[in-house]
């Protein structure tokens, strides 16, 4: 998108002192100029802020939780219902908010995890190198090898359907990416010679590693982590999807699709409600991560152009 | 020469790797639940039964000889019983195989042929309408759930329009008058090499929508890849230095700059056909499509184990070998792959 | 000026170019004027930054977004280019006018062959058949020293040497037909012997072929070995122009002046080197009056109000942009 000029016009008081404009301003406001990425952002929060507080954001917090109210089974949406009703006779809307608590959580708990294990290993495996590093890529290689939703779904069909088991069954398949981001990040990092003369002054490794390589290596991490979200989410709501996750009556959007499906034809807002959340947030996430590593490369970063 | 000792490295790793999956699957089978014994009698099962059970599967001995009776049985291609069907689940598999790969290569082909030439003029004219246009529409395609945007066309296809079937591979009476000759599995090809135009146009229309609904993710994705890979080529030296010997754009873009992007790009689409061969899974329950993805499913809700891992194991290999195919076309495309 | 029985292939007049940027409007060239005969090697020299290499792709028309020609005129054999539309560029472009940049590697796609390439290159110009294209690329790998031209074909540019590589690109722009050539630092990315190679090629092809070129550079020795007329780039203008023995052996303005003394060969063993103190400006802030004059030490009160005009000394083309030179010098 071209930008006009006085968007990015860097004023001289905000110029710091010794006349350098640092990476990270620059990043946020390139971030700051892309009317999409704010956007986003502020999706992402509305979901997440009702998530958290369904409790008070909804008239109907134990139909959310549960609780049936069969006479009004099935209502189209309406003023009492903003979006109608499910089988049950429960609001769609607190189900929503209260989806929102399992989908969402999945996702941060899905990539935390992911990180956890991998960065660390990928950053050893990169800097030591040798058997070690060897040793990772098999492991890794395996684990790549199956295509990423079915391992997921076999771990889950082995371990039994809830909250729990899918989760790790998920991070299980997630963690190696992010070993193999960050070690070849490392790798390249190594080459360069700040780390060398770390080394030569005599700083133990380890240390190198963690004030040296991981501050490196975490601006790629943060832009896949947030694309990943939007990701784990879906797988999330895949494996609900197939039954494998969690268990009714709690909400989960996916679960809601999957029962909504079988009425869907001629009462879409169950599952096009949920359906509609999934894709906003994912969507959110994506584009979040998108403007995130636009900003973060000064090649891609937006400059102003006089357009073409 | 160089190269075809990359790709005889490559096999050998390939190798590799299927051995430590099929490994890897049997720990799945195996050892993860807690009683494959009790699993394999059915609900409520005795101990006399489970026991019984325990030895005629073999579960008694030692795991390196079950390992080994495992292995044994994949080469000689028994993939176990089902426990559901109590049928062997190679024959199974060979039923809804074809159709999981028709729905999945139907998909890839629609986002190849959709996504890579949008992904060129997406980066080649960046910041024009048409860029922005095609990257909301990629971006949708990266994020839409695949099983929702299934949902939809069906509500609109079907629903509404009455253009389009609702499920399955084929009508009922198209199977009972014009039925299609077995030669693959793959009804398109099958009734298009037997001269069965009515069955053909009538397979055509069961698998659009959900051929449609596969292709989002690939599409997004290959518009992506495409995209930014474009762009950076495209601010390679050698461009500028095409431009200045008086290339046409066209070629520019098409040709010179396409070459050397589209190896990421299949990469990635390598990614996306897995995405889609696990993606098949949902949108077979949503179009009632008789391939391996419901035949798992139904197998998942059952805690039907054999047939868990057996299908497992089989779309892995697929994964593998793809995998393997796509570097060997990028080591004959670009000739610096090969010096890593 | 000069012999009247001399022909200009290419004279720049009053060039600007600026770049608009995310930090403001850099002025890369501002009045940028000379002239080229043909069959002459000229050089154009300077800093990095002066603006020489985007002079070298206006020549084309070809400057990169987020560049723009805001005034001048380049012709070519008296027509002048920015006023044709792509087309008409497109077909002199590596036609008659042809570019070699800094770093063959970099200029060569990395996934097609030599020959293909050339071939695609030839072909776009001319309407040879295959096998005609063939045998012309041949021809001109030959004249440009390269042995085996069969061999050269079928391989891919990973598997030459910087110097071979090179001598393709220059192969490539005379295969279609250059009078013209640019040559932008074409040596500075090679080594020393190969450097001394390309340039004897160069004007070797000068002579035989009646080839014009221009050579962009930042090494004084280089144009003092091969080029017979100069011009001195600073700040987006040309300081001083002339024969080369005059510029560079009786240099006039201050900046040039600079440039020689700043040599190592210039001082005695054990002597400290000369350096021109400050920096060179960023394009970002315009200096008022001469650009150099900040960094000048016969700079004068003049110098910092007025930009001074291009005067043309006693020796035959000699010109010198100085206010010592011109109103100002009795002041």
């Amino acid at each position: 998108m071209t930008t006009t000029f006085s968007e990015l016009e860097i004023t001289a008081d905000e110029i710091p002192h010794d006349g350098h404009i640092s990476e990270l301003s620059l990043m946020w406001r390139a971030f700051r100029s892309d009317p999409l990425a704010v956007l986003s952002l502020v999706i992402l929060l509305i979901f997440i802020f009702g998530a958290i507080f369904a409790p008070f954001l909804t008239p109907y917090a134990a139909q959310g939780q549960g609780d049936p109210n069969i006479l009004e089974k099935f209502n189209p949406p309406s003023k009492a219902h903003l979006l109608g009703t499910d089988y049950l006779g429960r609001d769609v809307l607190a189900r929503i908010f209260y989806g929102g608590r399992s989908s969402l959580s999945i996702g941060f708990l899905v990539v935390f995890v992911a990180v956890l294990i991998g960065v660390p290993l990928g950053a050893i495996a990169g800097f030591y190198g040798g058997w070690i590093d060897n040793l990772l890529m098999r492991i890794t290689d395996i684990f790549l090898a199956f295509p990423p939703l079915l391992l997921a779904i076999a771990l889950a069909a082995a371990l039994g359907p809830s909250f729990t088991n899918t989760m790790i069954a998920i991070s299980f398949t997630w963690w190696p990416w992010y070993a193999r981001l960050v070690r070849a990040q490392t790798i390249s990092l190594k080459e360069r010679s700040f780390i060398e003369a770390a080394r030569s002054i005599g700083v133990p490794s380890w240390k190198i590693i963690l004030t040296h390589v991981l501050p490196n290596v975490m601006t790629p991490v943060m832009v896949q982590a947030t694309m990943d979200l939007g990701s784990a989410i879906l797988v999330g709501a895949s494996i609900s999807f197939i039954g494998l996750g969690v268990q009714p009556p709690t909400a989960d959007w996916g679960t809601m699709i999957s029962v909504g499906r079988i009425y869907f034809l001629e009462r879409p807002w169950y599952a096009g409600s949920a359906g509609a959340a999934i894709f906003l947030v994912v969507l959110a996430f994506n584009l979040l991560g998108d403007a995130l590593r636009d900003a973060a490369d000064p090649r891609t970063r937006r400059s102003v152009s006089a357009g073409r | 020469m160089q190269r075809f000792d990359y790709i005889l490295k490559r096999l050998v790793m390939a190798l590799f790797v299927l051995l430590s999956v099929s490994f890897f699957t049997f720990i799945i089978a195996r050892v993860v639940p807690s009683d494959p014994a009790a699993a394999w009698v059915g609900p409520h099962p005795t101990r006399e039964q489970i026991e019984k059970a325990t030895i005629e599967l073999g579960l008694d001995k030692p795991l390196t000889t079950q390992y080994l009776r495992y292995m044994d049985g994949i080469i000689k291609g028994d993939l176990g019983t089902s426990i559901t069907t109590r049928q062997p689940i190679l024959t199974d598999v060979r039923t809804f195989l074809p159709a999981t790969l028709e729905l999945v290569i139907a998909g890839m082909l629609i986002a190849i042929v959709i996504g890579i030439p949008l992904g060129v003029f997406s980066g080649a004219y960046r910041g024009s309408w048409l860029d922005h246009l095609t990257r909301l529409v990629s971006i949708a395609g990266v994020s839409m759930p695949a099983f929702l945007f299934g949902l939809l066309l069906q509500l609109l296809f079907f629903r509404y329009l009455g253009l389009l079937p609702l499920g399955a591979r084929i009508s009922t009476e198209v199977s009972l008058f014009n039925p299609i000759e077995t030669i693959t599995g793959i009804y398109l090809l099958d009734s298009a090499l037997t001269g069965n135009w009515v069955a053909f146009q009538d397979a055509l229309k069961h698998i659009i929508l959900p051929a449609v609904a596969l292709a989002t993710y690939p599409v997004g994705l290959a518009i992506r890849m495409t995209r930014s890979t474009i762009i950076e080529v495209l601010s390679e030296k050698y461009i500028m230095a095409a431009k200045v010997s008086g290339i046409r754009q066209r070629t520019i873009f098409f040709v010179l700059a396409l070459k050397n992007a589209i190896v990421p790009t299949l990469n990635a689409l390598g990614l996306a056909f897995v995405y889609s061969l696990t993606g098949a899974i949902l949108i077979e329950i949503i179009f009632s499509w008789p391939g391996l993805g419901t035949y798992i499913t139904n197998a998942v809700l059952s805690v039907d184990f054999p047939v868990i891992v057996s299908v497992t194991l089989v779309m892995t290999v697929f994964y593998i070998l793809i995998n393997l195919l796509l570097d060997i076309i990028q080591a004959i495309i670009d000739p610096r792959v090969t010096l890593q | 000026m000069g012999d009247a029985m001399t022909d200009t292939i290419l004279q720049v007049d009053d060039l600007h170019i600026r770049f608009e940027t995310y930090a403001g409007t850099v002025h890369a060239v501002n009045g940028i004027s000379f002239e080229i005969q043909r069959g002459e090697m000229f050089g154009l020299v300077g800093e990095s930054g002066c603006g020489k290499s985007v002079t070298g792709m206006a020549l084309m028309n070809a400057i990169p977004s987020p560049g723009k020609i805001e005034n001048g005129r380049v012709l070519f054999n008296g027509e002048d280019i920015l006023q044709k539309n792509e087309a008409q560029m497109q077909s002199l472009r590596g036609g008659r006018i042809a570019m070699i940049f800094q770093d063959p590697t970099a200029s060569l796609n990395p996934v097609f062959t030599i020959g293909n390439q050339i071939l695609r290159q030839v072909r776009q110009h001319s309407a040879r058949s295959r096998k005609e294209a063939e045998e012309h690329a041949f021809d001109f790998f030959e004249r440009v020293g390269l042995p085996d031209p069969k061999r050269i074909f079928s391989a891919y540019p990973h598997e030459l040497s910087g110097g071979m590589k090179q001598r393709v690109m220059i192969a490539m722009g005379l295969a279609s037909g250059a009078e013209f050539l640019i040559a932008d630092e074409p040596t500075t990315a090679l080594d020393v012997t190969i450097q001394a190679q390309i340039l004897a090629l160069l004007a070797e092809l000068r002579e035989k072929e009646n080839l014009s070129i221009l050579l962009i550079t930042h090494d004084l020795g280089v144009v003092a070995e091969t080029c017979e007329r100069v011009a001195v780039a600073y700040a987006g203008r040309v300081v001083e122009t002339g024969q080369v023995d005059s510029v560079l052996y009786a240099p006039k303005h201050p900046y040039t002046r600079g440039l020689l003394a700043a040599l190592p060969d210039s001082v005695q063993h054990g002597q400290p080197l000369q350096m021109i103190k400050g920096a060179v400006p960023d394009g970002l802030r315009p200096i008022a009056g001469c650009p150099f004059h900040p960094r000048c030490s016969d700079a004068m009160e003049i110098c910092s109000i007025k930009e001074p005009a291009q005067v043309q000394m006693e020796d035959d083309g000699h010109i010198v942009a100085c206010h010592l030179y011109g109103e100002g010098a009795n002041v």
